[in-house]
Protein backbone atom coordinates (compact mmCIF):
# COMPACT_ATOMS: atom_id res chain seq x y z
CA UNK A 1 0.00 0.00 0.00
CA UNK A 2 2.99 2.43 0.84
CA UNK A 3 4.51 1.61 -2.54
CA UNK A 4 8.37 0.64 -0.14
CA UNK A 5 9.25 -2.43 -0.13
CA UNK A 6 9.29 -4.95 3.04
CA UNK A 7 12.45 -5.40 5.05
CA UNK A 8 11.67 -9.01 4.62
CA UNK A 9 11.79 -8.29 0.20
CA UNK A 10 14.97 -6.61 1.25
CA UNK A 11 16.61 -8.83 3.90
CA UNK A 12 15.83 -11.52 0.92
CA UNK A 13 17.14 -9.52 -1.90
CA UNK A 14 20.62 -8.94 -0.23
CA UNK A 15 20.75 -12.12 0.89
CA UNK A 16 20.40 -13.58 -2.53
CA UNK A 17 22.71 -10.74 -3.92
CA UNK A 18 19.73 -9.12 -5.82
CA UNK A 19 20.66 -5.74 -4.41
CA UNK A 20 23.66 -4.74 -2.00
CA UNK A 21 22.93 -3.60 1.33
CA UNK A 22 24.60 -0.26 0.76
CA UNK A 23 22.44 0.14 -2.78
CA UNK A 24 19.37 0.05 -0.10
CA UNK A 25 20.83 2.36 1.99
CA UNK A 26 21.60 5.08 -0.29
CA UNK A 27 17.75 4.41 -2.02
CA UNK A 28 16.73 5.46 1.62
CA UNK A 29 19.62 8.29 2.15
CA UNK A 30 18.34 9.88 -0.78
CA UNK A 31 14.65 9.93 0.27
CA UNK A 32 16.17 11.81 3.54
CA UNK A 33 17.99 13.88 1.38
CA UNK A 34 14.70 14.95 -0.71
CA UNK A 35 12.14 15.26 2.76
CA UNK A 36 14.01 15.05 5.80
CA UNK A 37 13.73 18.79 5.46
CA UNK A 38 10.21 19.25 5.58
CA UNK A 39 9.52 16.16 7.89
CA UNK A 40 12.24 16.49 10.76
CA UNK A 41 11.93 12.76 11.53
CA UNK A 42 15.33 12.51 12.94
CA UNK A 43 17.07 14.46 15.63
CA UNK A 44 20.66 12.89 14.28
CA UNK A 45 20.97 10.86 10.79
CA UNK A 46 23.97 8.10 10.96
CA UNK A 47 24.98 8.18 7.38
CA UNK A 48 28.87 7.07 7.66
CA UNK A 49 28.05 4.37 10.22
CA UNK A 50 24.79 3.29 8.25
CA UNK A 51 27.17 3.11 5.11
CA UNK A 52 30.22 0.98 6.98
CA UNK A 53 27.27 -1.49 8.60
CA UNK A 54 25.97 -1.63 5.34
CA UNK A 55 29.65 -2.53 4.01
CA UNK A 56 30.02 -4.70 6.80
CA UNK A 57 27.08 -6.68 5.70
CA UNK A 58 28.11 -6.89 1.61
CA UNK A 59 31.02 -8.26 2.55
CA UNK A 60 29.51 -10.81 4.71
CA UNK A 61 27.35 -12.12 1.95
CA UNK A 62 30.23 -11.89 -0.73
CA UNK A 63 32.03 -14.21 1.90
CA UNK A 64 29.30 -16.82 1.96
CA UNK A 65 28.34 -15.91 5.69
CA UNK A 66 25.05 -16.76 6.92
CA UNK A 67 23.18 -13.63 7.65
CA UNK A 68 20.50 -12.69 10.10
CA UNK A 69 16.57 -12.08 8.98
CA UNK A 70 17.49 -8.23 9.23
CA UNK A 71 20.53 -8.29 6.88
CA UNK A 72 20.50 -5.12 5.16
CA UNK A 73 17.13 -3.52 6.71
CA UNK A 74 17.85 0.28 7.28
CA UNK A 75 16.25 0.88 10.93
CA UNK A 76 15.34 4.34 12.66
CA UNK A 77 15.69 4.26 16.27
CA UNK A 78 13.92 6.33 18.79
CA UNK A 79 16.50 9.12 20.29
CA UNK A 80 15.48 6.97 23.85
CA UNK A 81 17.26 4.25 23.26
CA UNK A 82 20.89 4.09 23.75
CA UNK A 83 23.58 3.70 21.47
CA UNK A 84 27.32 3.56 22.67
CA UNK A 85 29.25 6.46 21.51
CA UNK A 86 26.59 7.99 19.42
CA UNK A 87 24.50 11.12 21.24
CA UNK A 88 20.93 10.33 22.77
CA UNK A 89 19.12 12.76 23.56
CA UNK A 90 15.57 12.08 24.36
CA UNK A 91 14.63 15.07 22.63
CA UNK A 92 15.29 17.23 25.99
CA UNK A 93 17.97 19.80 26.19
CA UNK A 94 18.99 18.17 29.51
CA UNK A 95 20.72 15.07 27.87
CA UNK A 96 22.14 17.42 24.65
CA UNK A 97 25.71 16.12 23.96
CA UNK A 98 25.27 13.08 26.00
CA UNK A 99 26.87 9.85 25.00
CA UNK A 100 25.61 6.74 26.46
CA UNK A 101 28.90 3.83 27.19
CA UNK A 102 26.33 1.10 26.28
CA UNK A 103 23.67 -0.21 23.46
CA UNK A 104 19.97 -0.91 24.44
CA UNK A 105 19.73 -4.80 24.45
CA UNK A 106 17.68 -4.04 21.17
CA UNK A 107 20.17 -2.47 19.10
CA UNK A 108 22.64 -5.48 20.45
CA UNK A 109 20.25 -7.30 19.19
CA UNK A 110 19.04 -5.82 16.02
CA UNK A 111 22.75 -5.27 15.08
CA UNK A 112 23.46 -8.50 15.38
CA UNK A 113 20.64 -9.97 12.82
CA UNK A 114 21.94 -7.42 10.57
CA UNK A 115 19.97 -4.19 10.56
CA UNK A 116 21.93 -1.36 9.41
CA UNK A 117 20.57 1.74 11.69
CA UNK A 118 20.01 4.74 9.92
CA UNK A 119 19.43 7.61 12.71
CA UNK A 120 18.08 8.59 16.11
CA UNK A 121 14.57 9.80 15.82
CA UNK A 122 12.97 12.97 17.46
CA UNK A 123 10.03 12.73 20.26
CA UNK A 124 8.63 14.08 22.78
CA UNK A 125 10.71 15.18 25.63
CA UNK A 126 10.96 12.21 27.88
CA UNK A 127 7.94 10.36 25.57
CA UNK A 128 5.38 12.61 27.44
CA UNK A 129 3.51 13.62 24.49
CA UNK A 130 0.67 12.71 21.97
CA UNK A 131 2.10 14.95 18.55
CA UNK A 132 5.70 15.24 18.84
CA UNK A 133 5.32 19.12 18.97
CA UNK A 134 6.97 19.01 22.93
CA UNK A 135 10.24 17.74 21.66
CA UNK A 136 12.95 20.39 22.38
CA UNK A 137 14.53 20.16 18.87
CA UNK A 138 11.10 21.29 16.74
CA UNK A 139 8.05 18.96 15.91
CA UNK A 140 7.97 16.43 13.69
CA UNK A 141 5.91 16.54 10.84
CA UNK A 142 3.29 14.11 9.63
CA UNK A 143 4.58 12.51 5.74
CA UNK A 144 0.90 12.25 4.84
CA UNK A 145 0.33 15.46 5.40
CA UNK A 146 3.00 18.08 6.60
CA UNK A 147 -0.03 20.75 7.68
CA UNK A 148 -0.67 17.79 10.58
CA UNK A 149 1.19 15.80 13.43
CA UNK A 150 2.79 12.40 13.08
CA UNK A 151 1.79 11.28 16.64
CA UNK A 152 3.18 11.47 19.55
CA UNK A 153 5.52 10.19 21.31
CA UNK A 154 7.30 8.06 18.47
CA UNK A 155 6.47 10.81 16.12
CA UNK A 156 9.55 10.59 14.16
CA UNK A 157 10.09 6.81 14.16
CA UNK A 158 6.40 6.72 12.66
CA UNK A 159 7.32 9.22 10.19
CA UNK A 160 10.64 8.19 9.09
CA UNK A 161 8.97 4.78 8.06
CA UNK A 162 6.14 6.39 6.50
CA UNK A 163 8.52 9.07 4.52
CA UNK A 164 10.06 5.45 2.87
CA UNK A 165 13.69 7.14 5.34
CA UNK A 166 13.78 3.62 7.05
CA UNK A 167 12.29 -0.03 6.65
CA UNK A 168 10.94 -0.15 10.08
CA UNK A 169 11.60 1.73 13.34
CA UNK A 170 11.87 1.65 16.52
CA UNK A 171 9.84 3.39 19.58
CA UNK A 172 8.28 3.15 22.78
CA UNK A 173 5.00 2.93 23.87
CA UNK A 174 4.02 3.78 27.77
CA UNK A 175 0.46 5.03 27.10
CA UNK A 176 0.23 4.47 23.62
CA UNK A 177 3.82 5.86 22.05
CA UNK A 178 3.57 3.43 18.93
CA UNK A 179 0.03 2.58 18.38
CA UNK A 180 -0.96 6.33 18.31
CA UNK A 181 1.74 7.61 15.74
CA UNK A 182 1.51 4.25 13.59
CA UNK A 183 -2.55 4.77 13.54
CA UNK A 184 -2.09 8.31 12.32
CA UNK A 185 0.95 7.38 10.11
CA UNK A 186 -0.99 4.59 8.17
CA UNK A 187 1.59 2.26 10.06
CA UNK A 188 1.84 -1.31 11.95
CA UNK A 189 2.55 -0.36 15.54
CA UNK A 190 3.11 -3.04 18.32
CA UNK A 191 3.49 -2.29 22.16
CA UNK A 192 4.41 -6.02 23.18
CA UNK A 193 3.47 -7.86 26.39
CA UNK A 194 5.33 -5.96 29.34
CA UNK A 195 8.57 -7.74 29.73
CA UNK A 196 8.62 -9.97 26.60
CA UNK A 197 10.97 -6.95 25.15
CA UNK A 198 13.93 -5.73 27.17
CA UNK A 199 14.20 -2.46 28.83
CA UNK A 200 18.03 -2.52 29.25
CA UNK A 201 18.79 1.18 27.65
CA UNK A 202 15.77 2.73 27.10
CA UNK A 203 15.66 6.22 29.00
CA UNK A 204 13.29 5.08 31.73
CA UNK A 205 10.31 7.43 31.65
CA UNK A 206 7.63 5.29 34.10
CA UNK A 207 9.25 1.70 34.40
CA UNK A 208 5.86 -0.10 35.31
CA UNK A 209 4.34 1.24 32.02
CA UNK A 210 7.24 1.18 29.54
CA UNK A 211 7.67 -1.04 26.43
CA UNK A 212 9.67 -1.05 22.89
CA UNK A 213 7.88 -2.14 20.21
CA UNK A 214 8.00 -1.64 16.06
CA UNK A 215 6.82 0.76 13.71
CA UNK A 216 6.65 -0.97 10.18
CA UNK A 217 4.78 -0.87 6.80
CA UNK A 218 2.72 -4.77 7.38
CA UNK A 219 1.78 -6.91 10.12
CA UNK A 220 4.37 -9.74 8.82
CA UNK A 221 7.35 -6.87 9.00
CA UNK A 222 6.13 -6.40 12.45
CA UNK A 223 6.40 -9.94 13.65
CA UNK A 224 10.07 -10.40 12.15
CA UNK A 225 11.09 -7.18 13.83
CA UNK A 226 9.45 -8.19 16.86
CA UNK A 227 10.68 -11.59 17.53
CA UNK A 228 14.36 -10.59 16.51
CA UNK A 229 14.63 -8.32 19.77
CA UNK A 230 12.15 -10.20 22.02
CA UNK A 231 13.01 -12.96 24.51
CA UNK A 232 15.03 -12.84 27.98
CA UNK A 233 17.79 -10.54 29.13
CA UNK A 234 19.31 -11.26 32.33
CA UNK A 235 19.62 -7.31 32.28
CA UNK A 236 16.55 -6.39 33.06
CA UNK A 237 14.76 -8.14 35.88
CA UNK A 238 11.53 -7.35 34.90
CA UNK A 239 11.83 -9.43 31.63
CA UNK A 240 10.10 -12.37 31.02
CA UNK A 241 12.29 -15.53 31.50
CA UNK A 242 10.41 -17.51 29.40
CA UNK A 243 10.62 -17.86 25.40
CA UNK A 244 8.62 -15.44 23.09
CA UNK A 245 6.09 -17.58 21.16
CA UNK A 246 6.69 -17.64 17.81
CA UNK A 247 4.23 -16.02 15.47
CA UNK A 248 5.19 -17.78 12.28
CA UNK A 249 1.61 -19.69 12.51
CA UNK A 250 -0.21 -16.25 13.41
CA UNK A 251 -0.13 -14.77 9.88
CA UNK A 252 -2.11 -16.95 7.55
CA UNK A 253 -4.00 -18.65 10.38
CA UNK A 254 -7.16 -16.81 9.83
CA UNK A 255 -9.70 -16.19 12.80
CA UNK A 256 -11.85 -18.75 12.65
CA UNK A 257 -13.02 -20.65 15.58
CA UNK A 258 -11.90 -16.76 17.55
CA UNK A 259 -13.89 -15.47 20.02
CA UNK A 260 -13.34 -11.27 19.78
CA UNK A 261 -14.93 -8.91 21.99
CA UNK A 262 -16.55 -5.64 21.69
CA UNK A 263 -15.97 -3.36 24.80
CA UNK A 264 -20.17 -2.52 25.28
CA UNK A 265 -19.04 0.36 27.68
CA UNK A 266 -16.20 1.43 25.88
CA UNK A 267 -15.51 5.37 26.52
CA UNK A 268 -16.80 7.91 23.71
CA UNK A 269 -15.12 10.27 22.05
CA UNK A 270 -14.03 8.58 19.10
CA UNK A 271 -14.87 10.38 15.88
CA UNK A 272 -17.59 9.25 13.48
CA UNK A 273 -14.95 8.05 11.04
CA UNK A 274 -12.99 6.58 13.34
CA UNK A 275 -16.41 4.91 14.86
CA UNK A 276 -17.30 3.23 11.30
CA UNK A 277 -13.68 1.95 10.72
CA UNK A 278 -14.19 -0.25 13.95
CA UNK A 279 -17.42 -1.47 13.14
CA UNK A 280 -16.13 -2.45 9.97
CA UNK A 281 -13.66 -4.44 11.45
CA UNK A 282 -15.76 -6.22 13.86
CA UNK A 283 -17.74 -7.05 10.05
CA UNK A 284 -14.78 -8.33 8.35
CA UNK A 285 -13.86 -10.39 11.18
CA UNK A 286 -17.17 -12.09 11.14
CA UNK A 287 -17.17 -12.65 7.74
CA UNK A 288 -13.97 -14.31 8.43
CA UNK A 289 -15.25 -16.96 10.68
CA UNK A 290 -14.66 -15.01 14.28
CA UNK A 291 -17.49 -14.99 16.73
CA UNK A 292 -18.17 -11.54 18.09
CA UNK A 293 -19.33 -11.56 21.68
CA UNK A 294 -19.87 -8.23 23.74
CA UNK A 295 -17.92 -7.71 26.87
CA UNK A 296 -18.40 -4.88 29.56
CA UNK A 297 -14.84 -3.68 30.94
CA UNK A 298 -16.31 -0.62 33.33
CA UNK A 299 -12.53 0.48 34.93
CA UNK A 300 -11.54 1.41 31.11
CA UNK A 301 -13.52 4.80 31.48
CA UNK A 302 -10.92 5.28 34.78
CA UNK A 303 -7.73 4.12 32.94
CA UNK A 304 -7.05 7.74 31.86
CA UNK A 305 -6.68 8.91 35.42
CA UNK A 306 -5.13 6.08 36.78
CA UNK A 307 -2.29 6.45 34.17
CA UNK A 308 -1.76 10.40 34.49
CA UNK A 309 -1.34 9.84 38.00
CA UNK A 310 1.15 6.66 37.89
CA UNK A 311 2.73 7.57 34.85
CA UNK A 312 4.16 11.29 35.65
CA UNK A 313 4.76 9.60 39.86
CA UNK A 314 6.87 7.05 37.82
CA UNK A 315 8.49 9.67 35.73
CA UNK A 316 8.77 12.15 38.88
CA UNK A 317 11.38 9.88 40.72
CA UNK A 318 13.12 8.64 37.26
CA UNK A 319 13.62 12.19 36.21
CA UNK A 320 15.37 12.60 39.46
CA UNK A 321 18.45 11.33 38.02
CA UNK A 322 19.06 14.15 35.65
CA UNK A 323 20.71 16.86 38.19
CA UNK A 324 23.66 18.22 36.57
CA UNK A 325 26.23 15.43 37.91
CA UNK A 326 26.96 12.32 35.74
CA UNK A 327 25.72 13.36 32.46
CA UNK A 328 24.04 16.03 30.16
CA UNK A 329 24.27 19.41 30.86
CA UNK A 330 24.72 21.65 34.27
CA UNK A 331 23.90 25.25 35.09
CA UNK A 332 26.57 26.04 37.29
CA UNK A 333 25.35 27.72 40.67
CA UNK A 334 27.28 28.01 44.20
CA UNK A 335 25.69 25.19 45.91
CA UNK A 336 25.20 21.82 44.65
CA UNK A 337 21.17 22.15 45.26
CA UNK A 338 20.97 25.70 43.79
CA UNK A 339 23.02 23.71 40.61
CA UNK A 340 20.05 21.08 40.93
CA UNK A 341 17.57 23.03 40.77
CA UNK A 342 19.09 25.68 38.07
CA UNK A 343 20.13 22.66 35.72
CA UNK A 344 16.47 21.00 35.91
CA UNK A 345 14.76 24.30 35.28
CA UNK A 346 16.55 25.31 32.32
CA UNK A 347 16.81 21.84 31.14
CA UNK A 348 13.50 20.24 31.25
CA UNK A 349 10.40 21.41 28.91
CA UNK A 350 7.47 22.51 29.88
CA UNK A 351 5.18 19.17 29.49
CA UNK A 352 7.75 17.32 31.28
CA UNK A 353 7.91 20.05 34.37
CA UNK A 354 4.22 19.87 34.41
CA UNK A 355 4.14 15.99 34.74
CA UNK A 356 7.27 16.38 37.33
CA UNK A 357 5.55 18.68 39.26
CA UNK A 358 2.15 16.53 39.15
CA UNK A 359 3.96 13.40 39.77
CA UNK A 360 5.88 15.05 42.90
CA UNK A 361 2.44 16.12 44.33
CA UNK A 362 1.07 12.75 44.28
CA UNK A 363 3.83 11.31 45.92
CA UNK A 364 4.23 13.90 48.41
CA UNK A 365 3.40 13.38 52.11
CA UNK A 366 -0.10 14.05 52.88
CA UNK A 367 -1.52 12.99 49.37
CA UNK A 368 0.10 9.65 48.60
CA UNK A 369 -3.18 7.83 49.69
CA UNK A 370 -5.43 9.69 48.26
CA UNK A 371 -3.85 10.15 44.54
CA UNK A 372 -1.02 7.54 44.16
CA UNK A 373 -2.87 4.74 46.32
CA UNK A 374 -6.08 4.99 44.77
CA UNK A 375 -4.92 5.14 41.08
CA UNK A 376 -2.71 1.99 42.16
CA UNK A 377 -6.17 0.27 43.04
CA UNK A 378 -7.55 1.54 39.93
CA UNK A 379 -5.59 -0.41 37.84
CA UNK A 380 -6.05 -3.59 40.38
CA UNK A 381 -9.76 -3.08 38.87
CA UNK A 382 -8.34 -2.96 35.14
CA UNK A 383 -6.66 -6.35 35.47
CA UNK A 384 -9.42 -7.53 37.03
CA UNK A 385 -12.09 -6.32 34.59
CA UNK A 386 -10.00 -7.52 31.46
CA UNK A 387 -9.31 -10.86 33.06
CA UNK A 388 -12.79 -11.45 33.14
CA UNK A 389 -13.29 -10.29 29.73
CA UNK A 390 -11.17 -12.68 28.44
CA UNK A 391 -12.77 -15.57 30.36
CA UNK A 392 -15.13 -14.99 27.10
CA UNK A 393 -12.78 -13.82 24.42
CA UNK A 394 -9.86 -14.44 22.89
CA UNK A 395 -9.14 -10.90 21.76
CA UNK A 396 -10.65 -7.43 21.65
CA UNK A 397 -11.08 -4.70 19.34
CA UNK A 398 -10.70 -0.84 19.98
CA UNK A 399 -9.64 2.18 17.71
CA UNK A 400 -6.49 2.86 18.61
CA UNK A 401 -6.22 6.69 18.14
CA UNK A 402 -9.95 8.92 18.92
CA UNK A 403 -8.83 10.77 15.58
CA UNK A 404 -7.18 10.54 12.62
CA UNK A 405 -3.77 12.95 12.69
CA UNK A 406 -4.67 16.45 13.94
CA UNK A 407 -3.40 19.79 12.65
CA UNK A 408 -0.26 21.31 14.58
CA UNK A 409 -1.27 23.15 17.46
CA UNK A 410 -4.96 22.66 17.92
CA UNK A 411 -4.22 20.89 20.89
CA UNK A 412 -0.96 22.07 22.50
CA UNK A 413 -3.31 25.02 24.68
CA UNK A 414 -4.32 22.42 26.51
CA UNK A 415 -2.48 19.45 27.73
CA UNK A 416 -5.91 17.44 29.47
CA UNK A 417 -7.22 17.65 25.23
CA UNK A 418 -3.75 15.98 24.50
CA UNK A 419 -4.05 13.96 26.71
CA UNK A 420 -7.32 12.25 26.22
CA UNK A 421 -5.70 10.73 22.58
CA UNK A 422 -4.87 7.93 24.97
CA UNK A 423 -7.88 7.06 26.02
CA UNK A 424 -7.47 3.63 24.35
CA UNK A 425 -3.79 2.69 24.60
CA UNK A 426 -3.90 3.68 27.98
CA UNK A 427 -5.38 0.25 29.42
CA UNK A 428 -2.67 -2.40 27.90
CA UNK A 429 -0.22 -0.90 29.67
CA UNK A 430 -1.38 -0.16 33.32
CA UNK A 431 -2.12 -4.01 33.15
CA UNK A 432 0.93 -5.28 30.80
CA UNK A 433 -0.61 -6.54 27.69
CA UNK A 434 0.47 -6.87 24.27
CA UNK A 435 -1.79 -4.46 21.46
CA UNK A 436 -1.01 -3.03 18.26
CA UNK A 437 -2.42 -0.87 15.64
CA UNK A 438 -2.99 -1.52 12.50
CA UNK A 439 -4.05 0.73 9.23
CA UNK A 440 -8.08 -0.35 8.71
CA UNK A 441 -9.82 2.23 6.37
CA UNK A 442 -9.28 6.06 6.47
CA UNK A 443 -11.45 8.74 7.00
CA UNK A 444 -11.22 13.01 7.44
CA UNK A 445 -9.23 14.07 4.22
CA UNK A 446 -8.12 10.56 3.51
CA UNK A 447 -6.06 10.32 6.01
CA UNK A 448 -5.30 6.65 7.94
CA UNK A 449 -6.82 5.09 10.48
CA UNK A 450 -5.72 2.47 12.90
CA UNK A 451 -7.54 -0.35 14.35
CA UNK A 452 -6.45 -1.32 17.87
CA UNK A 453 -5.85 -5.52 18.30
CA UNK A 454 -5.87 -6.67 21.99
CA UNK A 455 -5.12 -9.66 23.90
CA UNK A 456 -4.32 -11.05 27.08
CA UNK A 457 -0.61 -11.10 28.61
CA UNK A 458 1.82 -13.26 26.02
CA UNK A 459 -1.50 -13.71 23.53
CA UNK A 460 0.48 -11.60 20.71
CA UNK A 461 0.00 -15.00 18.74
CA UNK A 462 -3.41 -14.15 18.59
CA UNK A 463 -3.37 -10.80 18.36
CA UNK A 464 -1.13 -11.42 14.85
CA UNK A 465 -3.33 -13.46 13.64
CA UNK A 466 -6.46 -10.59 14.09
CA UNK A 467 -4.51 -7.91 12.46
CA UNK A 468 -3.42 -10.11 9.53
CA UNK A 469 -6.73 -10.75 8.90
CA UNK A 470 -7.74 -7.24 9.49
CA UNK A 471 -5.22 -6.24 6.96
CA UNK A 472 -6.13 -8.84 3.98
CA UNK A 473 -9.18 -7.21 4.62
CA UNK A 474 -7.86 -3.62 3.80
CA UNK A 475 -6.18 -4.78 0.88
CA UNK A 476 -3.15 -3.15 2.88
CA UNK A 477 -0.46 -6.71 2.50
CA UNK A 478 2.57 -6.75 1.42
CA UNK A 479 3.04 -9.59 -1.29
CA UNK B 1 -5.16 2.46 53.59
CA UNK B 2 -7.06 5.43 53.61
CA UNK B 3 -9.10 7.12 49.91
CA UNK B 4 -9.51 10.90 50.37
CA UNK B 5 -11.51 12.25 47.75
CA UNK B 6 -9.46 13.79 44.94
CA UNK B 7 -12.05 16.51 44.55
CA UNK B 8 -11.80 18.10 47.96
CA UNK B 9 -7.89 18.00 47.53
CA UNK B 10 -7.67 19.33 44.35
CA UNK B 11 -9.60 22.43 46.01
CA UNK B 12 -6.45 22.97 48.37
CA UNK B 13 -4.32 23.70 45.76
CA UNK B 14 -2.20 27.10 45.73
CA UNK B 15 0.50 29.05 44.97
CA UNK B 16 2.29 28.34 48.14
CA UNK B 17 1.85 24.18 47.93
CA UNK B 18 3.11 24.72 44.13
CA UNK B 19 6.36 26.38 45.25
CA UNK B 20 6.92 23.73 47.89
CA UNK B 21 6.17 20.76 45.18
CA UNK B 22 8.94 22.61 42.81
CA UNK B 23 10.90 22.20 45.84
CA UNK B 24 10.43 18.93 46.47
CA UNK B 25 11.34 18.17 42.72
CA UNK B 26 14.12 20.21 42.58
CA UNK B 27 12.77 22.17 39.88
CA UNK B 28 13.23 26.08 39.39
CA UNK B 29 10.32 27.49 38.01
CA UNK B 30 10.06 31.09 36.95
CA UNK B 31 6.81 33.25 38.42
CA UNK B 32 4.47 32.36 35.47
CA UNK B 33 5.44 29.02 35.75
CA UNK B 34 4.62 28.57 39.27
CA UNK B 35 1.40 30.67 38.67
CA UNK B 36 0.74 27.95 35.34
CA UNK B 37 1.39 25.34 37.40
CA UNK B 38 -0.94 25.90 40.16
CA UNK B 39 -3.94 26.32 37.53
CA UNK B 40 -2.89 23.81 35.32
CA UNK B 41 -2.45 21.00 38.49
CA UNK B 42 -5.68 22.42 40.11
CA UNK B 43 -7.50 22.06 36.57
CA UNK B 44 -5.79 18.23 35.86
CA UNK B 45 -6.62 17.04 39.57
CA UNK B 46 -10.46 18.07 39.70
CA UNK B 47 -10.63 15.92 36.12
CA UNK B 48 -9.19 13.03 38.14
CA UNK B 49 -11.75 13.39 40.50
CA UNK B 50 -13.68 10.96 38.66
CA UNK B 51 -11.87 7.76 40.18
CA UNK B 52 -13.97 9.29 43.54
CA UNK B 53 -17.04 7.12 42.10
CA UNK B 54 -15.38 4.04 42.86
CA UNK B 55 -15.57 2.15 46.24
CA UNK B 56 -11.70 1.32 46.41
CA UNK B 57 -11.62 0.35 49.84
CA UNK B 58 -11.02 -3.32 49.65
CA UNK B 59 -9.08 -3.40 46.20
CA UNK B 60 -5.43 -4.36 46.60
CA UNK B 61 -3.32 -1.92 44.99
CA UNK B 62 -1.37 -2.95 41.67
CA UNK B 63 2.28 -1.38 41.60
CA UNK B 64 3.57 -3.82 38.53
CA UNK B 65 1.90 -5.54 35.38
CA UNK B 66 3.15 -8.97 37.19
CA UNK B 67 3.73 -9.99 40.36
CA UNK B 68 7.56 -9.11 40.73
CA UNK B 69 10.12 -11.57 43.02
CA UNK B 70 13.59 -10.54 43.89
CA UNK B 71 15.63 -11.25 40.78
CA UNK B 72 19.47 -12.63 41.30
CA UNK B 73 22.16 -13.79 38.99
CA UNK B 74 25.01 -15.81 39.95
CA UNK B 75 27.82 -14.07 42.23
CA UNK B 76 30.46 -13.84 39.58
CA UNK B 77 31.97 -10.86 38.14
CA UNK B 78 30.96 -9.15 34.60
CA UNK B 79 32.28 -6.41 32.69
CA UNK B 80 31.58 -3.11 33.72
CA UNK B 81 31.31 0.12 32.12
CA UNK B 82 34.81 1.50 31.12
CA UNK B 83 35.58 3.90 33.62
CA UNK B 84 36.91 6.68 31.42
CA UNK B 85 33.86 6.73 28.95
CA UNK B 86 31.19 7.15 32.36
CA UNK B 87 33.19 10.07 33.12
CA UNK B 88 33.61 11.33 29.53
CA UNK B 89 29.60 11.80 29.96
CA UNK B 90 29.56 14.18 33.00
CA UNK B 91 29.63 18.19 33.09
CA UNK B 92 32.45 17.96 35.40
CA UNK B 93 35.16 15.04 36.37
CA UNK B 94 38.18 15.60 38.74
CA UNK B 95 40.46 13.06 39.89
CA UNK B 96 38.84 9.95 38.35
CA UNK B 97 35.37 11.13 40.30
CA UNK B 98 31.90 13.44 39.54
CA UNK B 99 32.89 17.20 40.27
CA UNK B 100 30.07 18.72 41.93
CA UNK B 101 29.96 22.38 43.88
CA UNK B 102 30.60 22.52 47.75
CA UNK B 103 27.54 20.67 49.42
CA UNK B 104 27.55 23.57 51.54
CA UNK B 105 24.34 25.98 51.60
CA UNK B 106 21.91 23.18 51.37
CA UNK B 107 18.38 24.09 51.54
CA UNK B 108 15.53 22.08 52.05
Amino acid sequence: MSGFRSAREIAAAVASRETTAVDVLTEHLGRIDEREAEVHAFNLVLRDEALQSARRIDERVAAGEELGPLAGVPIALKDNLCTRGIPTTCSSKILDGWRPPYDATVVSRLAEAGAVFVGKTNLDEFAMGSSTENSAFGPTRNPLDTTRVPGGSSGGSAAAVAAGFAAMSLGSDTGGSIRQPAALCGLVGVKPTYGAVSRLGLVAFASSLDQIGPFTHDVADAALLLEAMAGHDPGDSTSIPQPFPSLDESLNRGVAGLRIGRIVDLPTGADADVVASVDRAFEVLAAAGAEIVDVTIPAFTYGLTAYYLLAPAEASSNLARYDGVRFGSRVEAADTNSMYMATRGEGFGPEVKRRIMLGTYALSAGYYDAYYGKALKVRRLMAQDFAKAYESVDALITPASPSVAFPFGSKTSDPLAMYLCDTYTIPSNLIGHPAMSVPFGSGENDLPIGVQVLAPEMGEPTMFAVAAELERAAGGAHV
Amino acid sequence: MTTGSLKRVSEQIDRRAVERVAKLARLELSDNELDEATTRLAGMLAHFADIDALDLDDVEPMTQPYELVNVMREDTPLDTLDHDEVLAAAPDATDGRFGVPPILGLEL
